[in-house]
């Protein structure tokens, strides 16, 4: 099965002699050097791209970055100018008017950044204006688009004017608008960046639940990292045209491309981003519940772990003890005397910063598998080590970022 | 002449003869436009002389309470109580001053003229919006229209069209058209490039987008150009009543002939007042707020009780 969505060297250049600033771009000159002979912008440097269906396919990048352009030219609202591009392995660019028409009609529906409702019509009416140009009946795109309204949570406003409403909800409307055609493809284009931060955050949750109820691939446009990690399956960062790095949040966060990435990476709230999976170790002993303490403090300090789980003859977590617990007891004791009930548990996929609002800092976490059998274990020291190497790790980028600016002040 | 020759009137081109201009336009116009196109010319008379006789029969025959109270209903629906009032005491007088018959004419005059700008002119103003070179080129032409003076054309429309009430209206459609043209254009390239392009990513076809989006977004503007013709129109009153046009305008030509100033200002308050009444109607027409009003039966009716502001709101 083709791709929902792909892309192959795709090329957009603004200015009198495109054709030629293409050509001049795949020799490798940069950008500076191609406007100084033709007096072109190429605004998008040979994109190549795959994004499945029912994914949320992310781009991420400054203003002037070409994120914009590269959006529109995937329902041709900027013709690009070299490349080829496909939807469900049909050609787009080889769409006549009546078949970009339809293909706008039916497939690929928009959300905008400055909502770009029209408001001389009211909520519901910019809500089945898709519906309206297709076609439909005025009861049944009534209908259709109080339904996206009521999903978006604004059909008691469906008779308002847009100017009555706030940011949110206009960009609501805007969402409303586009889910009201069913379309497959939903773009974005920086959808909740004139918005709030509270109202922003509430829009993406919303999303996501949209997302699923809708299935639609969204490709999403956005100059916040934090965005893109927290509603991309997959995100491309881009940068003067062209993509620096393309992967999931994990990736993005774990191991930046190059210093421009990481630059982003670094205002990242990591703990959101890296999971258990990614810390946990299988190398930490477990006790029994049966085994004495003195045995136990020595499996512990040889581990060199703060505190240790305990399993059941199933390989079952029972609970954890720590290492202030063990040194407080009767050596000759048991451990399932001291012991504390029950073991936190999570999954590989759980966010760090799950656990640490779960108040579960301070004890050892199991992650299980699908029996329940401890698989592998999150040492207290583990999150903390895992959270201070992220930060050790941007350290010598910005010792040399320090390094270069002092060379250009110099 | 050559003795007088000084070394800088070499450089005055009247030194070496005239250029007959005047010649040149003469022949074109009488040796070659009237004749060759003069029946042409007659033909585009028929349309404007059908609408001037319907809308003059029609308002000639509406007695004068019944035209000025619906002219005060007019007032109040769309422009609120003060225009209404102003508009009531405006046909009294008109009536008491006994230019009545005189001042339904002009009306008829001028609605005629503005039906014809308008079905002429939004189109062309459309055209200019959609078309780079085109409004580039029409642009010298609007020009033109709006700075000649009206007197030079009338001889030609008098030798083309000859004289009365239908070539009065046509050089009125000629002075009026300008404006909305010029505004339909503007109205439609002011809407935000971003409604546009939602609209384009919708799918919709050019025809959907103007009809859809530019034209009711730009509704405002053209009537503001509407509402310019329609003033420019009523000011070519007394200048179309030079080659045989009626109404007000006759009035004051009259006046200005015999040199009785009382009969000049007749028909010149006349103008005035009936260019004050639809001006202030036409104006709250393009506006938006009043568009949004409840226009249903009820919502009609409140309005007429004075149980719902009348008028657009305060803004």
């Amino acid at each position: 099965m083709p791709a929902k969505l792909s892309m192959e060297g795709l090329y957009k250049v603004f200015g009198p002699a495109p054709e030629e600033a293409v050509k001049l771009a795949r020799e490798g000159l940069d950008k500076d050097e191609i406007y100084r002979r033709t007096e072109s912008v190429v605004a998008v440097d040979n994109i190549s791209l795959e994004v499945e269906s029912r994914e949320i396919f992310v781009v991420m990048g400054l203003s002037g970055s070409g994120k914009s352009t590269l959006v529109r030219c995937i329902n041709r609202l900027i013709e690009p100018t070299s490349g080829s591009l496909a939807i469900d392995g049909q050609d787009v660019l080889a769409l006549d008017e009546g078949g970009l028409r339809q293909l706008r009609l039916a497939k690929v529906a928009m959300v905008f950044q400055h909502f770009a409702l029209f408001p001389h019509r009211t909520v519901a009416e910019n809500a089945a204006y898709g519906l309206k140009i297709r076609g439909v009946s005025p009861k049944q795109r009534r209908e259709k688009a109080v339904e996206a309204l009521a999903a978006v949570g604004l059909d008691a406003w469906a008779d308002a004017y847009p100017s009555n409403l706030s940011g949110g909800m206009q960009q609501r409307v805007g969402l409303a608008r586009a889910l009201a055609v069913d379309p497959e493809i939903l773009l974005m284009d920086e959808p909740f960046s004139a918005l709030d931060p509270l109202i922003r955050r509430d829009m993406q949750n919303e999303l996501l639940g949209l997302q699923e109820r809708y299935s639609a691939t969204i490709v999403f446009i956005t100059h916040d990292l934090n965005e893109a990690l927290t509603l991309g399956s997959r995100i491309a960062i881009m940068k003067d045209g062209s993509f620096v790095q393309v992967g999931r949040p994990q990736e993005i966060v774990s191991a930046p491309a190059d210093d421009y990435v990481a630059n982003f990476t670094r205002e990242v709230d990591r703990s959101r981003v890296l999971t258990l999976g990614q810390i946990a170790r299988r190398d930490r002993p477990l006790l029994e519940p049966q085994e004495e303490i003195a045995a136990a403090c020595r499996k512990l300090s040889a581990s060199g772990a703060q505190a240790l789980l305990v399993q059941d003859s199933a390989q079952k977590p029972l609970g954890s003890v720590s290492a202030a617990q063990l040194l407080a007891a009767d050596p000759a004791a048991r451990v399932e005397s001291v012991m504390e009930r029950p073991a936190i548990t999570a999954e590989a996929e759980t966010s760090l910063a799950t656990i640490l609002e779960t108040g579960g800092a301070g004890a050892p976490v199991a992650l299980v598998d699908k029996q329940g059998r401890i698989s592998a274990t999150v040492d207290p020291g583990d999150l903390v080590n895992a959270l201070a190497a992220a930060r050790a790790s941007e350290q010598p980028i910005s010792q040399e970022k320090n390094v270069t600016a002092g060379v250009h002040n110099g | 002449m050559a003795e007088h020759t000084g070394l800088i009137e070499w450089f005055s081109p009247s030194t070496y003869g005239k250029l007959p201009f005047d010649d040149w336009v003469e022949w074109v116009v009488r040796d070659w436009l009237v004749p060759n196109f003069r029946p042409a010319f007659q033909a585009m008379q028929w349309p404007v002389d059908q609408v001037l006789r319907g809308l003059d029969a029609g308002l000639q025959a509406i007695p004068f309470p019944i035209f000025a109270l619906v002219l005060v209903i007019a007032a109040w629906r769309f422009a609120g109580g003060g225009v209404a009032i102003f508009t009531l005491l405006a046909m009294l007088f008109i009536d008491a001053i006994g230019v009545w018959a005189e001042t339904m004419t002009t009306l008829s005059m001028i609605l005629t003229a503005v039906f014809f700008c308008a079905i002429a002119g939004i189109p062309l103003g459309i055209a200019a919006a959609r078309n780079d070179r085109f409004a580039t080129t029409i642009r010298p032409v609007l020009d033109i229209m709006q700075t000649i003076p009206p007197f030079v054309y009338l001889v030609p429309i008098v030798m083309l069209f000859g004289v009365g009430m239908v070539p009065g209206v046509i050089a009125t459609i000629i002075f009026a058209l300008p404006p909305i043209i010029r505004l339909t254009n503007l109205g439609i390239r002011q809407v935000r490039e971003e409604l546009v392009e939602a609209a384009v990513a919708f799918g919709s076809t050019p025809k959907q987008i103007l009809f859809e989006v530019q034209l009711p977004l730009a509704l405002r503007t053209i009537m503001a150009g509407l509402n310019q013709t329609l003033m420019l129109a009523l000011s070519m009153a007394v200048i179309a009543a030079l080659i045989g046009a009626g109404g007000l305008g006759l009035t004051v030509f009259t006046g200005l002939g015999r040199l009785d100033v009382g009969r000049a200002a007749v028909g010149g308050v006349g103008i005035v007042l009936i260019a004050i009444v639809l001006d202030r109607i036409t104006q709250a027409l393009g506006d938006p707020s009043l568009r949004k009003g409840d226009w249903t039966f009820n919502g009609t009716a409140k309005r007429l009780l004075g149980l719902a502001p009348p008028g657009p709101a305060q803004r």
